[in-house]
C-alpha cells in the first residue's frame, strides 16, 4: 500500500443511506451474567459505526451476537430488512462479515489461499466438477484467484500473495483478516479492534484502509480502544458499558460526554485528567507524545 | 500426487533437531578433516565391494548362496550397490564428479553409508554365525567386507562437508529432471521386484536396512530435497512414470501368481487407505471403522454375484454392481455421519468406532434366524465366481507378450484402475474450492464457519465421498477374495488403515502408498516375527509421534500443523513454496 501523507478525509457523515443492519433488543447471558443487554444499534449505507467501551464491556460478545457465533438470547437482527438466523454461514451469505479480535487465520494457508477461502460462499463449484474439472470449475477458479489478488492489492498486500499467513508480520496479518472478510461479498463489515497491536504508521494505513472500503460503497462497524482513531473514522459512535449502551451519538457528542469519561477512567486508571480523549492504548499514548 | 516433499529440515543453517545433538560429537572425532579421510573411503569401498567377490559363508545355504568366489550373490549385491554409490559421493566430493560436492553434503551421504553398511555386515556376519553353528563358518570375504564398512564408515566421519549452496535452488534443465524421474521409478520397479522375490526373512530385513541406508544418505545429502522440487515441478511425468512402474510389475514376475497375490492385497489395502485418507487426511476426520465401509461393498459385491450361496437374485452386469456398492456404502456414511459430524471429533472416533463393530455383526446376524436371510451369518457368502468382462475370464491365466499373467494378475490390473480413481479423486479434490475448505477447517473451524464455509456439508461429503470409494474397492475384492464373511472386517483392519496413513503421511498419496505396502508386505515376508507383529507396528507408531508426527513422506501443510512453534521449518518451507510458486509462473 503506499501510505499517503494527506491526512484522511473528515469524518462528516457521508451520503448516509437507508439502514443497512438494525439490532433490536439483542441480549446475551451466560448464566447469571449479563454480557450484552438490550442493545439497539442501526447502521444505515456508507456509515462507519463505531463501538467503544471498556475491556469486558460486551463489545465482542454483542459482535458474536450480529454474526450468529452466539445465539443471543433475547432480540432480532435484521441485515436490508431480512431477519438473519443466528447461524454464521446464513449470516456471512446475507451479506455480513467480520474478522477477529485474536486474528484467526489459517495459519498454514498462504494469504491468497486465506482469501480464496473467503470466496467459498460466492462460488459454487461442487464435488463432480471439480473432480472432472470441466470449463465451469476452470473459470470459477480463475475468478476466484483473481479476486482473491485483487483484494490482496487492494489491502495493500499483492507482493505478500505466496506467503504463509503464521510467517507475516503482525499488521499485515490483520489487514489479510480484512481481505478474506471482504472476499465474501459484504455489505457490511464488523471489524473487531483492527488496530490492536499496531504501530501509529499502521494505524494511519488501517484507517485510510477502512475509509477505502467505505468508498467502496460498504457500510463498516469497528470496535476500538484508541480514542483518536475512532473519533477521526467514525460517523456515528456507540458506547457500551456494562453491556448497555451509555450513549450514542456523533463522535463529537460521545467525546465530551461526562459519563464516557467516567465509565473509562472507573473501569481504567485511577488518575483524573481533563483530557477529553481519555487512552487506554499504548498506541494512542505514542502517538500523543508524537 | 498431492504436496510432498521428502525432509524438507535439511539444508544449510537448517539442521534438524538430532543434528543439535550430533554434530559437537561428529567434530570432536579423532583426524576429522584430516586429509586421509579421502583415500580412506576409497580403500573401504575397494574392500567392501571386494570382499563381495569372495565367499562369505562356509555353508552354502545361509542368506542366498554366499559360499562361492568370484560370484557375488543372496545379500552381497546389495553391498556392491552400496559401494558403488559410496563412491559416486566421494567422486562428488573430490574428484570429477567434484561439482556435485557443492550442492550435495557428500560428507553426510558417505557417513551414513557407511553407517549403514557396517551395521549390514554386523547383521549379515551374526546371520551366517547363528544359522551354520559359529563365527568360524564365516568366510574371509565377509570380514573383508566388514573392514572396508568400518572404514568407509570412519571416513566419512572424518570428511567435512563441502556442500555451500541449497539444493533447493539447483537450476537443472528439464530433460535431467524427466531422467531422474525415470531413473527412480525404475529403480522402485526394480526394488519392489528384487525385494517380492526375497526367500528368507534374514535377507529381506538386511534388505531393508540397506533401504534404510541409502534412503537416510541421500535425504541427509540433499538428493531427496532436490527430487521432491522436481517431482513438485514434472507432476504429470511423475504420476504416468508412476503408473507406468505399477503397470510393468506383473511383467517382472515370470507368471508366478505367489507374488502377485501378495501385491494385490497390498493394492486393496493401499487403495482402501487412500480413500480413508480424504477423510483423515483431508478433511481431517478421524474414522475408526472405515473397513466396515470397504465390507458393505464386498457384500453387496458378494450377494449380487453368481455365487450358488449368494442371496438375492437380481444379477447386474459388474459395472452395476460397483456402483450400487458405493452407493449402499456412502449411504450407510451418510446415516452415521449426519447425526455425529455436528459434534465435535472425539465423538465421531467412538461412533464410527462403534459402527464398524456393528456392522460386523449385523452381517453375522442376518442369516435368517434373527432376521432376513442376507449375508448366511458366519459363514459368509462363500464360492464368489471370478469376474468376466465381456468373455475375459479373470480366473484364466493370459499371454501378453510372451509372458503369462496369471489369475492374480488379471485382477491386480483392475484393482489399479481402482486406485488410479481413487487418487484421481483425491488429487482433483484436494485442489479444488471444497480441498480449500477442508483445511481452512482444519485449520479453524470457527473461523472457517464465520467465513461461510459449510462446515457439516464438507465433513458429510469428505465422509459419505469416502465411504463411496471404500464400496467400490469392496465390490472387486469380493471377487478377489472368493468369499466374504464377518471376521474379514474387523476393528483391526480400520486400525491398520489408519496407521498406513499416520506412517506413510497423512492426505499424501506418495506417502499412503508407501505406508500401506510397509504394513501389508512386511508381514507377508516376515513370517518369523508374526507373534510380536501388532508389538512392533505399536512400537513404530509410537515412534513416530514422537519423532516425525508428519509421516515418512510429509505433506507440507500437515508438517507445519504438527510443528506449529517451529519458525525455521515454516520460513523453510514457505521457501520451497515461493520457489514453486516462481517456477510454476
Ligand atoms: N462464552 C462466554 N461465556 C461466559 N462469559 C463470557 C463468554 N464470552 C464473553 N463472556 C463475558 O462477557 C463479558 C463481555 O466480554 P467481551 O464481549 O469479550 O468484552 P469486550 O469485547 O467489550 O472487551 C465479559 O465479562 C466476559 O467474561
Ligand atoms: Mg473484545
Amino acid at each position: 500500500m503506499t501510505v499517503t501523507d494527506t491526512p484522511p478525509p473528515p469524518a462528516t457523515p457521508s451520503t448516509v443511506g437507508a439502514p443497512i443492519l438494525e439490532a433490536r433488543g439483542v441480549t446475551m447471558r451466560f448464566g447469571g451474567l449479563t454480557a450484552v443487554k438490550d442493545v439497539d444499534m442501526t447502521v444505515n449505507e456508507g456509515e462507519i459505526v463505531g463501538l467503544i467501551g471498556p475491556n469486558g464491556a460486551g463489545k465482542t460478545t454483542f459482535f458474536n451476537c450480529l454474526t450468529g457465533l452466539y445465539k443471543p438470547t433475547e432480540g432480532v437482527v435484521t441485515l436490508s430488512g431480512q431477519v438473519i438466523p443466528p447461524k454464521p454461514r446464513a449470516v456471512v451469505v446475507a451479506g455480513m462479515a467480520r474478522t477477529f479480535q485474536n486474528i484467526r487465520l489459517f495459519a498454514n494457508m498462504t494469504a491468497l489461499e486465506n482469501v480464496m477461502v473467503g470466496r467459498y460462499c460466492r462460488t459454487s463449484s461442487m464435488a463432480l466438477t471439480s473432480i472432472l474439472r470441466g470449463p465451469k470449475f476452470r473459470r470459477e477458479e480463475a475468478a476466484t484467484r483473481a479476486r482473491a489478488q485483487e483484494l490482496l492489492e487492494f489491502v495493500g498486500l499483492g507482493d505478500s500473495a505466496e506467503n504463509l499467513a503464521r510467517n507475516m508480520p503482525y499488521g499485515d496479518q490483520r489487514r489479510l483478516e480484512i481481505a478474506r472478510a471482504l472476499a465474501t461479498d459484504p455489505k457490511l463489515i464488523l471489524l473487531d479492534e483492527p488496530t490492536a497491536g499496531m504501530n501509529p504508521q499502521e494505524t494511519k494505513q488501517a484507517s485510510d484502509l477502512i475509509f477505502r472500503i467505505r468508498d467502496s460503497g460498504l457500510a463498516v462497524v469497528v470496535i476500538e480502544h484508541d480514542m483518536r482513531f475512532i473519533f477521526n473514522l467514525c460517523d456515528r459512535v456507540l458506547c457500551l458499558v456494562r453491556g448497555e449502551v451509555l450513549v450514542q451519538g456523533s463522535p463529537g457528542e460521545v467525546q465530551s460526554d461526562p459519563r464516557v469519561i467516567e465509565a473509562y477512567i472507573g473501569g481504567g486508571d485511577d488518575d483524573e485528567d481533563d483530557d477529553p480523549t481519555p487512552s487506554l492504548d499504548a498506541g494512542t499514548t505514542q502517538e500523543e507524545q508524537q | 500426487m498431492s504436496t510432498s516433499t521428502p525432509d524438507l529440515t535439511h539444508g544449510a543453517g537448517h539442521g534438524d533437531h538430532d543434528d543439535h545433538v550430533t554434530v559437537p560429537l561428529l567434530e570432536r572425532f579423532p583426524g576429522r578433516g584430516s586429509a586421509a579421510a579421502w583415500p580412506l573411503g576409497l580403500v573401504g569401498v575397494l574392500l567392501l565391494v571386494g570382499g563381495t567377490f569372495l565367499s562369505w559363508s562356509y555353508t552354502g545355504d545361509v542368506l542366498g548362496d554366499l559360499s562361492i568366489n568370484f560370484y557375488p550373490g543372496g545379500v552381497q549385491i546389495c553391498m556392491i550397490v552400496l559401494g558403488l554409490v559410496a563412491l559416486a559421493f566421494l567422486l562428488a566430493h573430490r574428484g570429477p564428479l567434484s561439482r556435485l560436492g557443492d550442492w550435495l553434503d557428500s560428507a553426510a551421504a558417505v557417513r551414513n553409508l557407511g553407517l549403514g553398511a557396517v551395521a549390514y555386515m554386523a547383521v549379515a556376519i551374526g546371520v551366517i554365525a547363528y544359522e551354520s553353528g559359529g563365527l568360524i563358518n564365516v568366510n574371509p570375504g565377509g570380514w573383508v567386507s566388514l573392514v572396508g564398512a568400518l572404514l568407509l564408515a570412519a571416513s566419512g566421519l572424518m570428511l567435512v562437508s563441502r556442500q555451500h549452496k541449497d539444493p533447493l535452488f539447483a537450476k537443472t534443465t528439464s530433460w535431467l529432471e524427466i531422467c531422474a524421474i525415470i531413473v527412480l521409478m525404475a529403480l522402485v520397479l526394480f526394488g519392489a521386484a528384487y525385494a517380492l522375490g526375497i526367500g528368507d526373512g534374514a535377507s529381506f530385513v538386511l534388505f531393508l536396512m540397506f533401504v534404510a541406508a541409502a534412503a537416510t544418505a541421500l535425504a541427509k545429502s540433499g538428493v531427496f530435497t532436490w527430487i521432491g522440487l522436481i517431482a513438485q515441478k514434472n507432476r504429470p511425468v511423475l504420476m504416468l512414470g508412476a503408473f507406468a512402474v505399477a503397470f510393468l510389475f506383473p511383467f517382472t514376475q515370470g507368471g508366478s501368481d505367489e507374488n502377485m497375490s501378495i501385491a494385490t492385497q497390498v493394492l486393496i489395502f493401499a487403495a482402501t487407505a487412500l480413500g480413508l485418507n480424504i477423510v483423515v487426511g483431508l478433511a481431517g476426520l478421524l474414522d475408526l471403522g472405515y473397513i466396515a465401509f470397504l465390507g458393505a461393498g464386498a457384500y453387496v459385491g458378494a450377494v449380487l454375484s453368481n455365487s450358488a450361496f449368494a442371496t438375492i437374485g437380481w444379477k447386474p452386469p459388474f459395472l452395476v454392481v460397483v456402483l450400487v456398492g458405493a452407493i449402499f456404502s456412502s449411504i450407510l456414511g451418510l446415516i452415521i455421519g449426519s447425526p455425529t459430524l455436528r459434534v465435535s471429533g472425539d465423538y465421531l472416533a467412538i461412533v464410527t468406532l462403534a459402527f464398524g463393530e456393528i456392522f460386523r455383526f449385523t452381517m453375522g446376524n442376518l442369516d435368517g434366524n434373527n432376521g432376513p436371510d442376507l449375508t448366511n451369518g458366519p459363514n459368509g457368502v462363500p464360492a464368489i465366481p471370478d469376474l468376466n468382462f465381456f468373455g475375459f475370464d479373470f480366473g484364466q491365466p493370459h499371454n501378453v507378450a510372451g509372458i503369462t499373467l496369471g489369475r492374480f494378475a488379471n485382477y491386480y490390473f483392475l484393482l489399479l484402475v481402482i486406485a488410479a480413481i481413487i487418487i484421481f479423486v483425491f488429487v482433483r479434490l484436494n485442489n479444488s474450492r471444497i480441498g480449500r475448505g477442508w483445511v481452512a477447517i482444519r485449520e479453524d473451524e470457527k473461523a472457517a464457519e464465520a467465513m461461510g464455509v459449510n462446515v457439516f456439508g464438507l465433513k458429510l461429503f469428505a465422509f459419505a465421498g469416502g465411504a463411496f470409494l471404500a464400496g467400490m474397492a469392496g465390490t472387486v475384492k469380493a471377487h478377489h477374495d472368493v468369499s466374504v464373511t464377518p471376521d474379514q472386517y474387523i476393528f483391526l483392519e480400520s486400525a491398520f488403515l489408519l496407521a498406513a496413513i499416520v506412517l506413510g503421511g497423512m492426505g499424501t498419496v506418495a506417502g499412503v502408498l508407501v505406508g500401506a505396502t510397509i504394513l501389508k508386505l512386511l508381514p507377508e515376508k516376515l513370517r518369523f516375527i508374526a507373534d510380536y507383529r501388532l508389538l512392533i507396528f505399536g512400537l513404530v507408531l509410537v515412534l513416530m509421534m514422537r519423532f516425525r508426527p508428519e509421516g515418512i513422506i510429509a505433506n507440507q501443510r500437515r508438517k507445519l500443523e504438527f510443528h506449529e512453534d517451529d519458525e525455521d521449518l515454516a520460513e523453510r518451507i514457505e521457501e520451497v513454496h515461493l520457489e514453486e510458486a516462481e517456477a510454476k509462473a
